[in-house]
């Protein structure tokens, strides 16, 4: 069976000779020699109902030679005479066959192209300047390709329902949509909450939501994303900002260990959206809601923006300098094993790194990140909500992480531990640190992108890049190596945890020379066997395996079986 | 035993009844007491001792061919479920008659529904069926319940249900009402209908039924009007029945005439037995009182028009010859090679007295309304052509609406997911290739420069 699969086909496209393995849709066959076959309601994630019929082609086989005709005779190449059919067909839900003929160029081609162009913008309202989608949009992008450029069209439109509230964070426009059914079959085929149909027939059709139900699930805004048209909307984004002023960042999701990759949309320092970008080896081409709009925070008014050092009651603006300074100064005087240092498995394994550095140089007794534990969504959303574990377990080299939370707060009630070094976490919040506990300290820093009730019991407060404020690397819970790059510019005096451990450590004598974290992702590859002889750029936009974990992704087991079945290309 | 029939519903003298025995029998019942007066079941227990593989190939030798619409051979399409096949088989019945133009089925469920019944029971053990459906058009309330008690007196002689007669071979046969929609006939929508869905024509390939149909199971669909056939090709055999009608195209078929003739109605008739002008003149007792014939749709208001001056060439070589419409015979083949289709057998007569803008804005109008709306080409074309002949007939076009409308049309021809794009386009192409002249002149030329509808234009202008 397996050997079958890899057999391959022979296929002339535009007149070249390809060959590709047995069973490839036409349409991809055609993709992978860049040939592009314009599409709506094809999507190589979901089933293939092939009814926009945008991605019609002129197909041949060999002729057929009629009894005691002789057969067809191979040419100088090898291959068969071919006879084009009259008749067009899809290269979406269509597989190659051999010494098949697929023509993208041809007039027939062009005429069915130019016919259902001007078919689908017969009824559609053309509002392309009120509309969000411009600028991303299919119909914009096939029309001026393959229009006609001017509307036969002389009738009334059909009217349909405008701004409809289909859930919590997607509206719909009914004008708008072209009926590819692609949110639909999303909604059944992935999300498991088919709540989606069409209803009324012909040109009347109207896309819908079940009576009494909404598009509420977790992954409601994929159908944003995949939407070819302007026709589901997503609350958060519409209306907010033109798509071609935006400055796209390639970069991965934080909120659990899964890193979704993703694409975050920026202009002048502010984040607008994010959407999911493909990695079928890690989130497809999907990502949750919720993680998809927890960004907002990063513009609240709460973000630190200069450093912070105890003046009696209150704290007071200080330089850098100062607050490194005042740390160096306090630790100065300690013995290692007073000292904990408790660091954060949403750091970078760079800024992991710089920590273990810094515990070393100290000496300090004790080390450990907050642990976040949720459940397993059965999707994308992984058990393990902080994005790094993996990273803490080979870079910090913690075996357990977590485990030590418990001593490092006996330590601080029975007076062991006279300093805490607090990097990028929220120990009140997040790690059950009583405010009286903390008091007990001697000195406390903690470095985070927010005021907290933590920060209040600081001596000195810094303020920490956010993830999209940052560049480095994480290892996700399938153990694959994905580089975080920085979106946008922290606010204020912000920075990178990386340079901020960079700093310390030259403030207590130690030593540096590092201006990068490329130049720490060097180090790691010296240091840490894993990531022996790995280059920063040989990680790339979608990584790359680095440690086996045996963990899985729920819906990327999934769609494999669907890929197995036939009934996704994947 | 000859038959007699109610007065004033007497076959006529060309007719050859099989199908349509006992429709309109003076005496006759949907019973199944009265059907086993005359033989019923007789065939089914001969059957039932048969080879499957064998009742396939009488089929087979009887060249039957499909009365649903396309007249493909049954024989040849059981001859298409896949030989190591493990799934369950299903068998589906037909019965969602609503090509315009078609009344047959109906008469067959209403006053012989056990004929139906056999035929199927038979059809199943040739395929290896053991639940059957029969699809029957939600507005055939009646029809339905005639079915149902049909279902329940075999069930109860033991024709249906475990271990039929003995023989080892269960079938269930269900009546499902359909969903009110002519797409629900197409035989991937009426899958897809039958699973509760909408009834989305699938595409093929992949989804033949033969191979992948109900539940993704090798699924058999025939017209009721098919499926009767196979009990009397038993009773005769394939070789002798496919001496009924003529070759290639066997049997009877039931032709339904609507429109404007004297007395419009069902006639069966040995296929290609009949000429179009016997049908019109000596069966349908000719056109009415002084007027003449301008066109004919022959297979369902799906098929393409024929002018009543045109002069068609059929065959090839030294067989080719020149028909008038009159000499058409209603057979497969010919109607085929006169460029149109003998389709549902649906026959409707058009006379000078119709308005052409008027009987095609009339079809467009179904067409529209019809469509299901999946694929594009359909959908908003079906609606446009409509739109247009709306025009047409209210005098609100313009000569270049004619052809925006063609073109419209062969927009929509061979490009969509299933054969409705074709019954919806072919009688735009065909009227406007045989009667533009008169489209035309149905329009005013001072409306060229018009545009009708202010919105397409700030519509168009927004696109740039
Ligand atoms: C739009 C459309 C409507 C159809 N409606 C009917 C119908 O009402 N009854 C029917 O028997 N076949 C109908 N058909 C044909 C069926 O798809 C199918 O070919 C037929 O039931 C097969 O039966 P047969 O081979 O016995 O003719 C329709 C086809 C199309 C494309
Ligand atoms: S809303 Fe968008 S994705 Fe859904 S059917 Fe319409 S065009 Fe397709
Ligand atoms: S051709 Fe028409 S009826 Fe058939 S699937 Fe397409 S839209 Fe539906
Ligand atoms: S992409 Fe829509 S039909 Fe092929």
């Amino acid at each position: 069976m397996s050997e079958e699969k890899n057999d391959l086909i022979d296929v002339q496209i535009n007149g070249e000779w390809h060959s590709f393995p047995k069973g490839t849709r036409m349409i991809e066959a055609c993709r992978q020699v860049g040939v592009e076959v314009p599409h709506y309601c094809y999507h190589p994630k979901l089933t293939s109902p092939g009814n926009c019929r945008m991605c019609l082609v002129e197909m041949g086989m060999p002729p057929r030679p009629r009894p005691g005709d002789d057969p067809p005779e191979p040419d100088e190449t090898g291959h068969l005479p071919i006879s084009w059919i009259p008749r067009p067909a899809i290269a979406c839900a269509n597989t190659i066959a051999p010494n098949m003929g697929i023509r993208t160029e041809s007039e027939m081609t062009e005429e069915c192209r130019e016919g259902v162009m001007e078919l689908l913008l017969a009824n559609h309202p053309l509002d392309c300047p009120i509309c969000d989608q411009a600028g991303e949009c299919s119909l914009q992008e096939f029309s001026v390709e393959h229009g006609k450029g001017e509307s036969r069209f002389r009738e009334q439109k059909v009217k349909k329902p405008k701004n409809v509230d289909v859930g919590p964070r997607i509206r719909l426009d009914d004008e708008r949509c072209i009926m590819c059914s692609r949110c639909i079959r999303f909604t059944d085929e992935i999300a498991d909450d088919p709540v989606l149909g069409f209803t009324d027939r012909g040109s009347h059709t109207v896309l819908t939501v079940y009576p009494g139900r909404e598009l509420a699930n977790n992954y409601s805004l994929n159908t944003v994303d995949i939407c070819p048209v302007g026709a589901l909307t997503s609350n958060d984004f519409r209306f907010q900002m033109r798509v071609w002023f935006m400055k796209e960042t390639k970069t991965i999701d934080v909120n659990c260990a899964t890193g979704a990759n993703i694409t975050v949309f920026a202009r002048e320092n502010k984040i607008y959206r994010i959407t999911p970008r493909q990695n079928n080896d890690v989130n497809s081409d999907w990502m949750p809601d919720s993680h998809r709009l927890n960004f907002h925070w990063i513009e609240s008014d709460a973000r630190l923006t200069d450093p912070l050092v105890r003046d009696g009651d209150k704290h007071r603006l200080a330089t850098w300098q100062e607050a490194i300074a005042t740390t160096a100064d306090k630790l100065a005087g300690l013995d290692g094993s007073e000292i904990a240092v408790i660091a954060s498995a949403r750091m970078t394994n760079e800024e992991l790194l710089m920590t273990s550095r810094l515990v070393k140089h100290l000496g300090a007794g004790h080390v450990d990140v907050v642990p976040r534990e949720g459940e397993n969504d059965g999707y994308l959303i992984a058990a393990d909500r902080n994005p790094n574990t993996n990273g803490v377990m080979l870079v910090l080299g913690l075996e357990n992480p977590g485990s030590q939370l418990e001593a490092i707060k006996d330590g601080i009630a029975q007076g062991r531990i006279k300093a805490l070094l607090c990097l990028q976490e929220n120990l009140v919040e997040d790690a059950g640190f009583g405010s009286e506990l903390l008091s007990k300290l001697d000195f406390f820093l903690t470095s985070y992108p927010l005021a907290n009730p933590t920060a209040d019991i600081a001596d000195v407060v810094l303020p920490g890049a956010c993830w999209a404020e940052k560049t480095g690397t994480m290892v996700n819970v399938t153990g694959r190596l994905q580089r975080l790059n920085k979106a946008v510019d922290g606010p204020g005096q912000t920075l990178e945890a990386w340079e901020i451990i960079r700093d310390l450590i030259q403030a207590t004598g130690g030593g540096n020379g590092i201006y990068s974290a490329t130049d720490i992702f060097k180090q790691l590859a010296a240091e840490v066997p894993e990531f022996a002889d790995l280059s920063w750029g040989q990680i790339g936009d979608l990584g790359i395996p680095l440690i086996e974990t045996g963990e899985t992704i729920p819906l990327l087991e999934r769609e494999k079986e669907r890929i197995e079945k036939g009934l996704i290309v994947g | 035993m000859s038959a007699i029939y109610k007065s004033g519903k007497e076959p006529h003298a060309k007719e050859h009844r099989i199908i349509f025995k006992n429709v309109d029998r003076e005496g006759w019942d949907p019973s199944l007491s009265m059907y086993e007066t005359e033989g019923g079941y007789d065939q089914l227990k001969k059957a039932i001792k048969m080879e499957p593989s064998a009742i396939t190939d009488e089929v087979k030798k009887a060249g039957l061919r499909g009365r649903g619409g396309a007249g493909f051979p049954a024989g040849v399409k059981w001859g298409f479920l896949p030989p190591n096949n493990e799934k369950p088989v299903y068998l589906i019945c037909n019965a969602d008659e609503s090509e315009p133009g078609t009344f047959k089925d109906r008469y067959i469920i209403h006053q012989d529904p056990h004929q139906l019944v056999e035929g199927m029971v038979i059809s199943c053990f040739a395929v290896g069926a053991n639940l059957a459906y029969i699809y029957i058009r939600e507005e055939f309330p009646e029809g339905a319940q005639i079915l149902e008690k049909a279902i329940a007196e075999a069930h109860e002689k033991g024709y249906l249900g475990k271990d039929i007669l003995g023989s080892g071979f269960d079938l269930e046969i269900y009546v499902h009402r359909g969903a009110g929609a002519y797409i629900c006939g197409e035989e991937t929508g009426l899958i897809e209908s039958l699973e509760g869905k909408r009834p989305y024509p699938r595409i093929k390939p992949p989804y033949f039924p033969a191979a992948m149909g109900l539940y993704l199971c090798p699924t058999i669909v025939n017209n009721v009007e098919t499926l009767c056939h196979v009990k009397h090709i038993l009773e005769a055999g394939g070789e002798e029945w496919s001496k009924i009608g003529t070759p290639n195209n066997t049997g009877t078929r039931i032709l339904c005439v609507s429109g404007d003739v004297q007395k419009p109605g069902y006639f069966e008739v040995e296929v290609g037995k009949v000429t179009m002008g016997e049908l019109i003149n000596d069966m349908c007792g000719g056109l009415k009182e002084g007027r003449s014939l301008k066109a004919v749709i022959p297979g369902g208001s799906s098929a393409k028009v024929l002018r009543a001056d045109e002069v068609f060439t059929v065959g090839r070589g030294d067989d080719a010859r020149e028909l008038t419409i009159w000499d058409i015979p209603m057979d497969f083949d010919t109607l085929a090679a006169c460029g149109s289709m003998a389709g549902s057998g649906g026959v409707i007569v058009i006379d000078d007295s119709r308005s052409i803008s008027w009987v095609l804005n009339n079809i467009n109008n179904f067409y529209a309304h019809e469509s299901c709306g999946q694929c594009t080409p359909c959908r908003e074309g079906s609606l446009w052509m409509k739109k247009i002949t709306d025009r047409v007939v209210a005098g609100k076009a313009s000569p270049s609406d004619i052809d925006t409308l063609d073109s419209v049309a062969r927009n929509i021809d061979g490009r969509t997911i299933c054969a409705f794009g074709e019954a919806a386009s072919w009688p735009t192409e065909s009227f406007v290739e045989k009667f533009r002249d008169e489209l035309v002149a149905d329009t005013n030329p001072e409306l060229e420069d018009d545009l009708l509808n202010a919105e397409a234009l700030t519509a168009a202008a927004n696109l740039g």
